[in-house]
């Protein structure tokens, strides 16, 4: 899957969790960017990304992802794996 | 199964109430986080058309919540009250024990459960959904854990025992086996570690819309919505192959080919019927045919017995379930419909969309363990007249077609030979009358839902008076089958605050027999008046003009009233039963 494709998928299953089909995520997208992204509703938010490309996050990488763009490396990695 | 996603049932508690839902309150209290479950539960009631009003105690506020009762959750009142304790934070405060302490960890543990449950019981009117403990192995003694005290293993499983043991003794207390959902699932699917160490989430995101589901059919049977009847197909359902061409030595049952999968089947649905489930048949078969391994395959584990209505016929299913419905008259909603043919089970389905129908897998083999993952049946009550049901029906069956042959209806009632019991509530009936209660819809002035202890109060109250009616004929005994409650509001008027009757034994005079004993026992005790209420809901139209029927007179507002002096007593073919003993 292409960075570009990766980021798209990505949007999407933010558009399901945050219940919001104009977001736009991008690579420099933080939490403080996005409406409702809190503490709560980021656990939602790794389940609904693990389940989508079943891979699983380990608990420093949930903890410790800065950006989308650090979700995505992860994502880019471990589907290679 | 499919199951329905954390994220949707999210969206669903950001989702404004719609006027039509029903309205219950439930608290969420647990000794760890309970935010996630606590939205998981508000977003499967919606699911179900239920606008839960959720009060989540912050983390690990058990103690101060219920201990302290000036507490904001007895502010909040809830009608329902789950409490969830994870076994990791209680392995937490196992590991600082002294092994003397930790022998006694199971009963430490139950005598402060127990202490909960009677503070909060004390104090409001809730239904304490209480968690068992899902069972984790501390791997110290390996598999010896079973056979050593010292145990956490043993301790957690010694603790779920005395909680089933306790529950008993608790008429409010309801287990919802969390550990059960985890021997289904297993332990890794239940709990995700990391959720747990980031944010003290004891279960995994994934499973919560099951615990959700679970916790809401508990709570949706406590209100009397539970499932009571199986319409089952035939060929490739209850057994393998099909009877009209197959031929009764060949169709597989028993020993015979795959024949162990559908006894299994047979035996589920044999034991459903003991417990009180009504079962059906539903087939399109020639009648004679279909019926033939029920009277005669030696190895068939279901009998014509068990069977309520037999219907086999080249109709279509839609039409015979209606027809099996309006017999046995109960909602389609508690209807469970097993078929093969994914076929018919669309058909039904569209037609039907109340009904509840499994989606069978195409494998036999796997029928009984996908029905029974289901969860189809939970109740919140359990009698042994549930258990005498089917008779019941089969007799109402019976009566139907004898019905025919009497030239008018007051000869045939007469020649039922109909006698009933009317006495106040007793202590050995309880138990069925707080089940009636909690089960009527259709014959239900008020609706009003009642416990088993709710019931005690009311017997042993003054300001009240109670009435339970049995009914037996000469084609069978109904057992109890009508409750009133009398309040007496003033020395002079009492109002019928509660009636409600079981719908298998209307029109034959009941209505009329209840309401004059109800009458005749006021005038006994000396009031002028008898008021009664109609309080609408979706499903007791039958009843609105109940006691203009009875001559009552309507106050508006849907109240009635009747003098007493002025009553007319009704003409009915019922002999109260101490009378014909005076005889």
């Amino acid at each position: 899957m292409s960075r570009e494709a990766l980021l798209k998928a990505v949007n999407e299953v933010f558009w399901d969790v945050f219940d919001d089909e104009s977001l736009d995520i991008r690579e420099e997208t933080t939490a403080a960017d996005v409406n409702g992204w809190d503490s709560l509703r980021h656990i939602t938010l790794i389940e609904n990304i693990e389940d989508r490309f079943d891979i699983r996050f380990t608990m420093l990488e949930v903890n410790g992802m800065k950006n989308v763009g650090e979700m995505l490396d992860i994502i880019a990695e471990r589907a290679r794996e | 199964m499919d199951m329905i996603k954390f994220s949707r049932l999210e969206r669903n508690c950001r989702q404004p109430v719609i006027d039509e839902m029903i309205n219950y309150k439930m608290a969420v209290l647990g000794n760890c986080s309970t935010q996630h479950l606590a939205m998981a539960v508000k977003g499967y009631a919606y699911e179900m058309q239920i606008a839960l009003d959720v009060f989540d105690a912050d983390y690990d506020q058990i103690d101060v919540q219920i201990l302290s009762t000036d507490s904001e959750f007895y502010d909040f009142a809830p009608e329902f009250t789950v409490l969830f304790m994870c076994s990791e934070k209680l392995y937490d405060s196992f590991v600082l024990m002294t092994q003397a302490e930790k022998h006694l960890f199971a009963e430490t543990m139950l005598a402060r459960i127990q202490k909960y449950w009677r503070v909060m019981s004390s104090n409001i009117n809730t239904k304490i959904i209480q968690f068992t403990f899902a069972q984790i192995d501390e791997a110290v003694f390996g598999n010896y854990a079973c056979k050593t005290e010292d145990s956490f293993l043993y301790q957690v499983r010694k603790l779920n025992y005395l909680l089933m043991q306790a529950a008993l003794e608790y008429k409010d207390v309801f287990l919802f086996d969390l550990d059960r959902v985890q021997s289904l699932y297993g332990q890794e699917t239940l709990m995700d570690p990391k959720m747990y160490y980031i944010a003290k989430l004891p279960i995994s995101i994934k499973m919560l819309p099951e615990i959700a589901r679970q916790i809401m059919q508990i709570v949706v049977a406590i209100k009397g919505k539970i499932k009571k009847c199986v319409i089952c197909d035939l060929d490739n359902t209850l057994w393998g192959g099909v009877i009209g061409d197959d031929g009764i030595e060949n169709i597989q049952i028993g020993e015979l080919g795959l024949g162990h999968a559908f006894s299994d089947l047979q035996v589920w649905l044999k034991e459903l019927k003991r417990r009180g489930i009504i079962l059906a048949i539903c087939s399109k078969n020639d009648e004679a045919t279909a019926k033939q391994p029920f009277l005669s395959h030696p190895e068939m584990i279901l009998r014509m017995e068990d069977i309520s209505m037999f219907v086999a016929n080249w109709d279509d299913k839609v039409s015979n379930i209606r027809s099996i419905q309006r017999t046995l008259n109960i909602g389609m909603d508690s209807i469970v419909f097993l078929d093969d043919n994914p076929f018919e089970r669309n058909l039904v389905k569209s037609m039907i969309p109340e009904m509840t129908v499994p989606e069978l897998p195409e494998d036999p083999s796997l029928y009984c363990s996908y029905l029974k993952k289901l969860n189809l049946f939970e109740t919140a009550s359990y009698s042994e007249e549930d258990a005498v049901r089917t008779k019941q029906y089969q007799e109402e069956a019976k009566r139907l077609s004898t019905e025919k042959e009497y030239s008018s209806y007051e000869e045939y009632l007469e020649s039922l030979e109909m006698q009933a019991i009317a006495k106040p509530f007793d202590k050995l009936h309880y138990s069925r009358i707080a089940q009636l209660t909690q089960r009527s819809n259709q014959f239900n002035l008020c609706t009003g839902r009642y416990s088993e202890a709710e019931i005690e109060q009311l017997a042993k109250d003054d300001k009240h008076d109670t009435l339970y009616f049995c009914l037996k004929d000469r084609f069978g005994d109904y057992g109890l089958v009508c409750v009133a409650i009398m309040d007496e509001i003033s020395g002079t008027e009492m109002l019928v605050q509660e009636l409600l009757m079981s719908c298998r034994v209307l029109k034959r005079g009941m209505e009329e027999f209840v309401m004059d004993t109800i009458v005749a026992m006021a005038r006994d005790k000396g009031f002028h008046t008898v008021k009664g209420r109609y309080v609408p809901t979706q499903k007791n139209a039958m009843v609105s003009d109940l006691y203009e029927r009875m001559g009552f007179r309507n106050l508006d507002n849907n109240y009635f009233i009747a003098d007493i002096e002025g009553y007319q007593y009704h003409k009915t073919y019922i002999i109260k039963e101490e009378d014909r003993v005076n005889e």
